[in-house]
């Protein structure tokens, strides 16, 4: 017997009755009774579905990790080889191994990972925060039009002031502390969140909002099951460019306001190295930036944002 | 509500609400824009669709087929006259599929079950039949895009389904298939329809397709949409697209339907 939905069985008017249980399957109205019917659709279907394609180790190694690693070794090579013909006298131009020498002096000293935490630390919790704002602040701006009217076009102005602008404001402000380094990575950070959450939720094609609101999923369920699933992507890539503001605000604020009571981090090892001449250790501590902001947008938000878009078939060469 | 009850479907199950039509538009007109400047869409459309019967609107481009069935789904308000869904908000499929990406085919169902109060315990399940319904046993984990377009509307169609809604709003929902996947989906439609008896409302643009589904088919002229002519269609179901019974109506609505087009090049 086709045991179906009954939904159907409730079409009368509420309070249907009794009758609404009695519904009773047809005579002889079995799936099963449609064998053509049903042997050309599987066969539709298995002409039409692809086997999603998984790439080999193998592949992956050659695609993935080999160009990269090539680039680096040819960059660092001509470095090498520019610092060995002397183009620029050694206390401009050191060459690779002398910034290895002072990583490894700052290793020795033990406090290579206190520095490096100190800063990651720091942009975490001044993320974190901008997360807690500027999320609230971009779903407000998108959908209430008075508030994008009064404050959008500012909140994308604001992107494209560089936030080391607000540096010495903040120094007046707060004084030299740590108010000072959040409030400039809040400043920085704040709007490309905002604005990521804004454009993503733009970008939601209307068609899902209609089928949503047929389903049932108006006002706040349509934001929660609706709106905000839809407007995900753009969000991950607002979150994703945040953190680079977050990151490049704190070391702008961190190589200017420099205060023993700051603690060391890398801006403020940066600083040190200049003002103590020692080149490589203004390249050791550019590396260090680099590196540990390549690294967290490689750890944690390229994995984030490659599974949300895999799983929706918006990654190329997935679909 | 009774819904949350697990019955079966049969063609007994809507007998209750005989004598009441399921969707009962009175003079309905539509217009858009600035009073005054306004240009009207829909002009006094009055149509009744039966408990369980088959219908679909025919017309050519500005006739407002999307707009009249827009109207019946609740998504905009006519200008005036009435629109009586008595069964509560009808279920409505697109021509795009409108499935929610960032769900597997079988959470898309659910979250039209979760949204009408079904309990969690029983969504899986109710989805599994319901793709069970569409012949897509099997595909609940699955990713949108990893399905074909017939298995996405089929999808789509389990999704409306979910809604337990006695009227089904259909608008051009096989428009973007190529003609095979449209032609078995076509007996997919009528099958599921002889079993549950919903009333569907069916808006196309392509003459064959309203012969070969609808019980009868409503013409539509265009600018302002006004309802032409009607055919009742007493062929027996299960037809096929290339019955001549289906060609020869097909011609002959063609042929009103080229008129109601002529009109407009005329002044």
């Amino acid at each position: 017997m086709a045991r179906t939905e009954a939904d159907a069985g409730t079409a009368g008017p509420p309070g249907g009755g009794p009758d609404a249980g009695s519904a009773r399957p047809r005579g002889g109205q079995d799936r099963s009774e449609h064998p053509d019917l049903a042997g050309l659709e599987a066969g539709l279907d298995a002409l039409e579905t692809r086997a999603p394609v998984r790439a080999s180790l193998g592949g992956v190694l050659l695609n993935k990790v080999l160009p990269p690693v090539v680039a680096v070794v040819l960059v660092v090579g001509a470095w090498q080889i520019a610092a060995a013909a002397d183009v620029k006298p050694d206390y401009m131009l050191p060459g690779p191994l002398d910034v290895w020498d002072s990583l490894a002096d700052l290793w020795y000293e033990g406090t290579l990972f206190e520095v490096i935490w100190h800063s990651v630390s720091r942009g975490a919790l001044g993320f974190a925060a901008s997360l807690a704002i500027g999320t609230p602040l971009g779903l407000l701006v998108a959908r209430v039009r008075a508030v994008r009217a009064a404050i959008g076009p500012v909140l994308s102005g604001l992107q494209s002031l560089p936030s080391v602008a607000w540096v010495p404001a903040a120094i007046i402000w707060f004084g030299l502390n740590d108010s000072t380094i959040y409030a400039v990575v809040l400043l920085g950070a704040v709007p490309s969140i905002a604005n990521g959450l804004i454009a993503g939720v733009d970008q939601v094609p209307p068609l899902f909002l209609r089928a949503g609101r047929t389903l049932g999923a108006t006002g706040l369920r349509g934001i929660r099951y609706v709106l905000l699933p839809a407007a995900l992507p753009g969000y991950l890539a607002g979150l994703k460019q945040g953190w680079a503001f977050s990151w490049r605000s704190l070391m702008a604020a961190e190589l200017i306001a420099s205060s023993p009571d700051l603690g060391i981090g890398l801006g403020q090892l940066l600083e040190n190295a200049r003002t103590n001449s020692d080149m490589s250790g203004v390249l050791a501590a550019i590396w260090l930036i680099l590196i540990v902001g390549i690294g967290i947008e490689l750890l944690v938000f390229a994995p984030l944002e490659r599974r949300v878009l895999r799983s929706r078939g918006l990654l190329a060469g997935t679909s | 509500m009774a819904a949350s009850t697990l019955t079966e479907v049969g063609p007994g199950a809507v007998t209750e609400a005989v004598g009441a039509p399921a969707v009962r538009l009175g003079q309905v007109s539509k217009s858009f824009g600035r009073p005054g400047a306004a240009q009207t869409v829909l002009d006094g459309i009055s149509l009744d669709v039966a408990p369980g019967e088959f219908v679909c609107l025919l017309g050519a481009s500005g006739c407002g087929k999307s707009t009249l069935l827009n109207l019946v789904a609740g998504l905009d308000r006519p200008s005036s006259g009435t629109i009586e869904v008595p069964g509560g908000r009808p279920a409505l499929m697109f021509q795009e599929h409108a499935l929610f990406p960032w769900l597997t085919a079988g959470r898309n169902v659910e979250l039209a079950l979760r949204l009408r109060g079904v309990p969690r315990a029983e969504r899986r399940e109710r989805a599994e039949r319901l793709l069970d319904l569409v012949r897509l046993r099997g595909a609940h984990g699955k990713r949108v895009h990893e399905l074909s377009g017939g298995m996405r509307q089929r999808v789509a169609l389990a999704r409306a389904l979910a809604q337990a809604s006695p009227v089904l709003l259909m608008d051009e929902p096989f428009a973007a298939l190529d003609a095979i996947t449209r032609d078995v989906l076509h007996e997919e439609l009528t099958h599921l329809w002889s079993e549950t008896r919903l009333s569907v409302l069916f808006v196309t643009h392509n003459v064959r397709e309203a012969v070969r589904l609808a019980q009868r088919v409503v013409l539509l002229s265009s600018r302002p949409g006004r309802i032409a002519r009607e055919w009742t269609i007493d062929l027996p179901q299960p037809r096929r697209i290339e019955d001549p019974g289906v060609s020869d109506l097909s011609v002959e609505i063609t042929e009103h339907l080229r008129e109601e087009i002529r009109r407009h090049g005329q002044n």
